[in-house]
């Protein structure tokens, strides 16, 4: 029926008097848009199925080829946009739930972008990081400080498991399933490399992966798909995730199409079956739950690991804080609605949840309110996107940082918000072997390493620039950060001044 | 009067410090610290001076010894009324002083000797130390127009709106005797014009002189907060000053393990210590991480018995340090400590993030 159609998005430009007809890109698309007219002896082009990934822009030998928005247009209505019109058409022919994936793309307010940094002048003088130490080392988890002492009055150390991070960056849960062998097999040596971590997200560790256990995280999630005793002792540390800044509230769908020979293994469930994680841990309802899970699985692993507790940011995310840490976790984990996703509700995705900086602010001036920050460490993450992110963030309150979405981009992910297909291109999130192959671990390490070592060089230089020779002088620090464009409410949250105050 | 800290505003400052410690106890007057905090005139521009005294008060020497400002009469009859109902006063005056062309402005100045009332002791719960520093916290925080500005035993600190020299004269300190004294000058980049806001600062008998500015500020002032402590100056001084209290008072740390904490070594030192030392240093550096003290700053605390002088762990800020049989001097300047002595035993520079410690009658010294 002619309703349902639906206009393509892009618009795909060859410039023929470059092509030379080689079919790279007729090849290289898992969407199937471009093809070789035999009749004509030209390249042509289905547009309805390109989702913008680049693949065939970057890989034309003569860049013959460039993707553009399509201009065409409904009529314009500030009410009715575009997308609320294409997405009830393919609702009335479809009867079901839009997905999308990736972070939220709308145009809320981003508040690292309000916020800018100090730097020192005259009555301080700024650290050169190319002279001095600059020390961005980090350990997360709990520290009480009862000091205990032997009888000749040394200290004996008595903190409970730590995690040691090089800079406070981490790369966040993203699955073996939802990502590639090879994507996760980059992140792992990176993380290695970097004397960092990554997170397993809920799809298990694969056993070759088990080497880099020092530098993983393991995830225990509500389908505890690919728990056992090993995989929790392999890691670092454990996280229970309780949500996810992209879909809060909701629990997770692997399609069986995703569910390989390798994958089925990992997960501990049969091939080809859809993995459905639920919206709840069924064994948690409340925060006394929790606790048991929590140590639960401490005796799982000796109070040898430090257990992370995730959630998404929510609008009582603070009060949720409060009882995670006093809860016996060690690190709160959480994600802001901008978090990224292989597979979400459009809906929720785009309106379900709250800004990240906001909630680590109020998580963090609640925590100290109530005396109790010392009793977890806070890693936010949804979304940090650069450097400069990182130093906000950890001005407002955070230890650490959890990176996902700018990890994939440095894979090479172009953002296409197509995952959900498994078809991506890149090699990243896709288990077909003919695209996992596109992406070589050897490359896509390397390309990681170089992201963080010079994430860490900029954090430096800001550092230096404040008078800060040491990442824990500028947790909290707020004095630091100034809000700019911001109203009083949304500066009171903050904790911080305006620019010029 | 303006308030520092009124408005939340923060004010940097730059300054001289300088102390002197008599290792046998042996109490001196206040002429020597006056002349050789005189010598380091510029790096103070009339916005602040103070000193520090121990041992000054023998008469009285079992009870914490209060100096308070009034901004006036109302303020003084409630604050009063707020001790009286607290503490047992074994004697109250005005602190004597002699007037002098460049003070003025003075508010009210008055010394109490006071104990905690022990049936409020019992009631509340604390042991006398935590008592007396909660009430003084209350008093100024809650009692507009007056501020305890000295809190210690056998000890007091005397500060005002000057020069320091000046700040000596008019506090009438060649008249006291003390085994040891600590002096600042002060150049803070407004003009709050609030005595209060000078140095030292003090928190029961722990006293403090600073030069610096300390770019972990908020870091450590939200984390201090947690434990009861609350910041109304926003100065660098009130805040190590708490540090300093909770490390070792609250906490349980000597001077030179808090000196660890504040101005830790860097992570490539721990690196490379033995194994024990290494697990010490990481614990000490990690379980206290939000009270690291970054950007400079040179410090000279005093306390019942003893002294500490530290720098940061880049030493940002000079300061050195000389000796003479039992006697030491600590000074921002080596000018200050050849003005008072002259012949020397010795003198050095101590390292970026190496405390200096001395104490009475051991005459212990943690200096290499």
């Amino acid at each position: 029926m002619p309703i349902n159609y639906i206009f393509p998005q892009f618009e795909i430009l060859r410039d023929e008097t470059r092509c030379i007809k080689c079919r790279v890109c007729e090849n290289q698309c898992a969407n199937q848009v471009h093809r070789y007219d035999n009749d004509y002896r030209i390249m042509i082009a289905d547009e309805s199925k390109c989702v913008n990934c680049h693949r065939c822009v970057a890989l034309c030998p003569t860049k013959a080829l460039r993707i553009i928005k399509n201009p065409h247009s409904f009529r314009e209505n500030g009410n009715w946009t575009a997308d609320i019109i294409t997405d009830i058409y393919k609702q009335a022919s479809s009867a079901g739930v839009l997905l999308s994936s990736m972070g939220n793309p709308m145009n809320y307010p981003v508040y690292w972008d309000n916020m800018l940094i100090n730097a020192s002048q005259v009555t301080n003088p700024s650290i050169d990081p190319l002279r001095e130490p600059m020390e961005t080392r980090t350990y997360l988890g709990q520290k009480k400080h009862t000091i205990k002492r032997d009888h000749k009055g040394n200290i004996v150390p008595n903190l409970g498991p730590q995690l040691e991070l090089s800079t406070p960056i981490m790369f966040s849960a993203m699955s073996y399933g939802s990502l590639s062998y090879n994507a996760h097999e980059s992140l792992a040596r990176a993380s290695k490399s970097l004397g960092i971590l990554y997170n397993t997200g809920e799809g298990g560790l694969h056993e070759d992966f088990y080497q880099y256990g020092s530098n993983t995280i393991v995830q225990v999630a509500s389908g505890r798909f690919g728990v056992h005793i090993d995989y929790l002792n392999t890691g670092a540390a454990v996280e229970i995730k309780m949500g996810q800044g992209a879909k809060p509230g909701i629990g997770g769908h692997l399609p069986g199409a995703k569910i390989t020979e390798d994958v089925s293994k990992t997960r501990m469930i049969p091939v080809g079956t859809d993995a459905i994680s639920p919206a709840p841990h069924h064994d948690i309802y409340s925060i006394e739950d929790l606790n048991q899970l929590v140590m639960s699985l401490k005796h799982a692993t000796d109070f040898k690991k430090p257990v992370i507790v995730k959630i998404a940011a929510v609008h009582n995310v603070a009060a949720i804080a409060s009882g995670i840490a006093r809860s016996g976790a060690d690190i709160i984990a959480i994600d802001g609605f901008r978090g990224g996703t292989g597979a979400a509700p459009v809906r929720i995705r785009d309106n379900v949840g709250i800004p990240i900086e906001l909630a680590l602010a109020s998580v963090d001036t609640r925590l100290r309110n109530e005396g109790i920050r010392d009793s977890v460490s806070l890693v936010v993450g949804g979304s940090i996107r650069c450097s400069s992110d990182v130093v906000k963030a950890i001005a407002l309150g955070a230890d650490a940082v959890y990176i996902a979405t700018a990890a994939l981009l440095a894979l090479g992910c172009h953002l296409c918000r197509t995952c959900y297909s498994g078809k991506c291109n890149w090699g990243i999130a896709t288990q077909r072997e003919d695209l996992v192959k596109r992406l070589n671990p050897e490359v896509g390490y390397q390309r990681l390493v170089n992201l963080i070592t010079a994430w860490t060089h900029e954090i430096k230089e800001m550092m230096g620039g404040m008078g800060i020779n040491s990442i824990e002088a500028l947790k909290g620090n707020r004095f630091m950060l100034r809000g700019i464009g911001l109203n009083q409410k949304e500066l009171d949250i903050l904790g911080i001044r305006h620019a010029g105050e | 009067m303006l308030k520092e800290g009124k408005d939340n505003y923060r004010i940097p400052s730059g300054c001289a410090i300088c102390g002197i410690f008599n290792k046998d106890g042996k109490r001196v007057s206040g002429t020597d610290i006056i002349s050789a905090i005189e010598i380091m005139h510029a790096r103070s521009n009339g916005l602040g001076g103070g000193f520090a005294g121990y041992g000054i008060y023998p008469e009285y020497k079992d009870y914490y010894a209060f100096h308070i400002f009034y901004d006036d009469d109302k303020a003084k009859v409630i604050c009063e009324e707020y001790l009286n109902s607290h503490f047992t006063i074994a004697y109250l005056s005005r602190i004597p002083t002699r007037r002098h062309p460049k003070i003025i402005n003075e508010p009210l100045i008055f010394r109490y000797f006071v104990l905690p009332k022990s049936s409020n002791l019992i009631s509340a719960q604390l042991d006398e130390q935590e008592y007396t520093s909660s009430c003084v916290t209350r008093i100024n925080s809650d009692i507009d127009g007056a501020y305890v500005f000295s809190s210690g035993k056998d000890m007091g600190v005397f500060k005002a709106v000057g020069y320091p020299e000046d700040v000596g004269s008019f506090y009438r300190l060649d008249e006291y005797e003390a085994y040891c004294w600590t002096a600042h000058g002060r150049y803070p980049t407004n003009t709050p014009g609030w005595w209060g806001g000078a140095h030292p600062f003090s928190f029961l008998d722990c006293s403090i002189v600073h030069n610096g500015e300390i770019s972990s500020y908020d870091a450590n002032r939200r984390y201090i907060e947690m434990f009861g402590y609350k910041c109304n100056l926003l100065t660098d001084t009130e805040v190590i000053a708490y540090i300093l209290d909770f490390l070792i008072r609250k906490t349980g740390l000597s001077y030179e393990e808090a000196a660890i904490v504040i101005a830790a070594p860097f992570w490539s030192s721990i690196d490379r210590k033995e194994q024990q030392e290494k697990e010490k240093l990481i614990y000490l550096r990690n379980t206290f991480s939000s009270l690291l003290i970054t950007g400079p700053f040179s410090i000279i605390v005093g306390f019942t018995g003893g002294i500490m002088a530290l720098n940061d762990r880049l030493k940002l800020r000079s300061m050195v340090v000389g000796e003479k049989k039992d006697t030491v001097y600590i000074a921002s300047e080596e000018s200050a400590i050849r003005k008072i002595c002259k012949d020397l035993d010795r003198i050095y520079s101590p390292r970026g993030g190496e405390p200096v410690i001395y104490t009475l009658k051991e005459g212990e010294c943690n200096a290499d």
